[in-house]
């Protein structure tokens, strides 16, 4: 294996479940669990270091402050940005909002000619893909009502894979952002961001990548990516809720107007104007979610103590294990395709349909083997109309995942289609 | 029995299977009402079509596809309800609702009758994530009585 057994590190993962059964982990797509590094930065926080953050002049507020911009230091590091280019954000969703209702208010003339580059209008386009979370389309989409732009997007074949035929058409002069998904949450299937990317380059549309299912995974360094905005979580990376982060290019981010006004972001007010800080603080209005931020920056740190190439690659060998097997299994068809034992094309996770049976009449009877999966549509609602379904069941892993996870999943997903009365 | 057994009980899985009330039709009475309803969480949508006789549901039909527990309690529905009084579709729905709220205990015997096949989905209460399952199609019913008691056309 590329990594130690790491289950001693959280301690959520020795509980029994449902009739006493071990817990068998599968949902880390959804919500990751956290290692005791990241429990005892919070607790620790709020035991010994609890202050108002950049307000007051105390021992407290000093050490609190600096806890708050050392956690984004680290977020920072873990994505190859400056410090000065994480802004924290209540989620990955948030953080995305953050980027669209900036570019609304300023085609509302909210800051002022500073922030002209990002006013759009009828007659400009704002591009997404078939294959993005709800979180990547809907403020794209509302985005687009609000100012007049027209919505476009890359479809996506049988297997959930991009389909770049018509890019130059679909990303053209009249594009002014591409936002698009770095890993489908769905399919696994990592995007063509070089691609993506150097076409948006060409026509000189922003770029804002949805890295939920990347940062927590893959190695990710945001300036090699070249995009110009990206969002992740905090809980989905070992961290906790409530905090995410969004990555800006220092010259964007200081000329985008914040969708979120108060104080704390600003530096000179009347009752007439408001000036606002440079980025990240600009962004930051109002108390912000400390020893949540700390905690998120302990995530970032145990990731790379880790090392994020292990990292990939035992999620990796889970992933393969996992998908092959779905796939060998009569009747269970795995959404996407099988991938690389050895190439970086999907990440660790496989979402399949049983024939003739349900989602939530699959995840119950794995919930009742203790075993925690994913039902539903996890939020890509077109994507799974595309594959002609309305859900589909869904394994993902993270450090913690053993190949034992990955085989009792396997074993009790072969006894569904016949508790179901389906025959294969 | 199982928790996962009580949850799937024969005759659940019978009901899933056969579906009774499946595909609109038209009740040819006066006074119908229709309702859509959809399971935010998994995307399930039901249409379900009343007509009612005076003060009876005449007619109880239905499209949409979901889980089992989902089909199964549109189709326990469809044949409990057909035929009943107005109050006593009311007392069958709040019987019902009271069942899922049960934590997965027995009602008493007066609504246990009332319910017939229905109280095999007392294993449903101890899961909070299915109630809305079980609930979609009778969450349809009682909005397309409400349709079907306005319209006088």
């Amino acid at each position: 294996m590329h990594l130690p057994d790491l289950r001693a590190d959280f301690p959520l993962l020795t509980r029994t479940v449902r009739n006493g059964k071990d817990l068998v982990y599968l949902d880390s797509g959804a919500t990751s669990q956290r290692p005791t590094a990241v429990l005892d930065a919070v607790r620790d926080f709020e035991e010994r270091h609890n202050g108002a953050v950049a307000r007051g002049a105390h021992l407290l507020a000093e050490e609190a402050t600096g806890l708050f911009e050392s956690a984004r230091a680290s977020v920072a590091t873990l994505v190859g940005a400056s410090h000065d280019e994480i802004v924290w954000t209540e989620n990955a969703t948030a953080a995305m909002n953050l980027v669209a209702s900036g570019i609304g208010n300023a085609t509302s003339g909210i800051g002022g000619e500073e922030s002209a580059r990002y006013r759009i209008g009828p007659g400009d386009e704002i591009c997404v893909t078939e294959t993005e979370h709800h979180a990547n389309l809907v403020p794209w989409q509302q985005l687009a009502v609000r100012t007049g732009a027209t919505l476009r997007w890359i479809p996506v074949d049988d297997l959930g894979r991009l389909i770049l035929d018509d890019l130059d058409s679909l990303v053209n002069d009249r594009t002014k952002v591409l936002a698009f998904t770095h890993v489908s949450n769905v399919t696994g299937v990592i995007s063509p961001v070089a691609t993506l990317v150097a076409r948006a380059k060409a026509v000189g549309a922003l770029t804002v990548l949805d890295a939920c299912q990347s940062v927590p995974h893959l190695p990710v360094d945001v300036k090699d990516l070249d995009v110009d905005f990206a969002a992740f979580s905090g809980h989905k990376m070992l961290g906790p809720t409530g905090i995410g982060a969004l990555y800006g290019r220092k010259e964007l981010l200081d000329t985008l107007p914040p969708s979120v006004f108060g104080g704390g972001a600003v530096t000179i007010v009347s009752m007439e104007s408001t000036a606002w800080h440079p980025a990240p603080t600009r962004f930051e209005a109002g108390t912000q979610p400390v020893a949540q931020a700390v905690g998120m920056g302990a995530a970032a740190n145990y990731l790379m103590e880790l090392g994020m190439e292990r990292v990939e690659a035992h999620e990796r060998e889970i992933g393969h294990l996992l998908r092959e097997g779905v796939s060998a299994i009569p009747g269970v068809r795995l959404l996407g395709p099988v991938g690389s034992e050895t190439e970086r094309d999907v990440i660790g996770l496989a979402a399949f349909v049983v024939d003739g049976v349900h989602p939530h009449d699959v995840g119950q009877l794995l919930d009742d083997r203790g075993i925690a999966v994913r039902v539903g549509h996890h939020c890509a609602q077109p994507l799974h109309r595309r594959f002609g379904v309305t859900g589909s069941t869904r394994a993902s892993a993270h450090v913690y995942t053993s190949t034992d996870d990955a085989n009792a999943l396997l074993a009790a997903l072969a006894e569904v289609p016949a508790f179901f009365g389906v025959s294969v | 029995m199982s928790s996962l057994e009580q949850m799937y009980q024969q005759v659940i899985m019978d009901h899933a299977r056969e579906g009774h009330g499946r595909g609109l039709k038209d009740p040819g009475l006066i006074q119908v009402g229709e309702s859509h309803q959809i399971n935010t969480t998994c995307g399930d949508e039901i249409t379900l079509r009343v007509g009612l006789d005076g003060v009876t549901v005449g007619s109880v039909s239905w499209e949409g596809q979901g889980c089992s527990i989902s089909q199964a309690s549109v189709s326990v529905l469809t044949e409990l309800v057909e035929g009943q009084s107005l109050e006593q579709a009311e007392e069958t729905m709040e019987a019902f609702r009271a069942l899922m709220q049960s934590k997965g205990e027995p009602l008493d015997d007066d609504r246990e009758d009332l319910l017939g096949d229905a109280t095999a989905f007392v294993g449903v209460g101890k899961y909070p994530a299915r109630i809305k399952c079980a609930m979609l199609g009778w969450s349809a019913f009682k909005d397309a009585l409400i349709h079907a008691r306005k319209d006088q056309a």
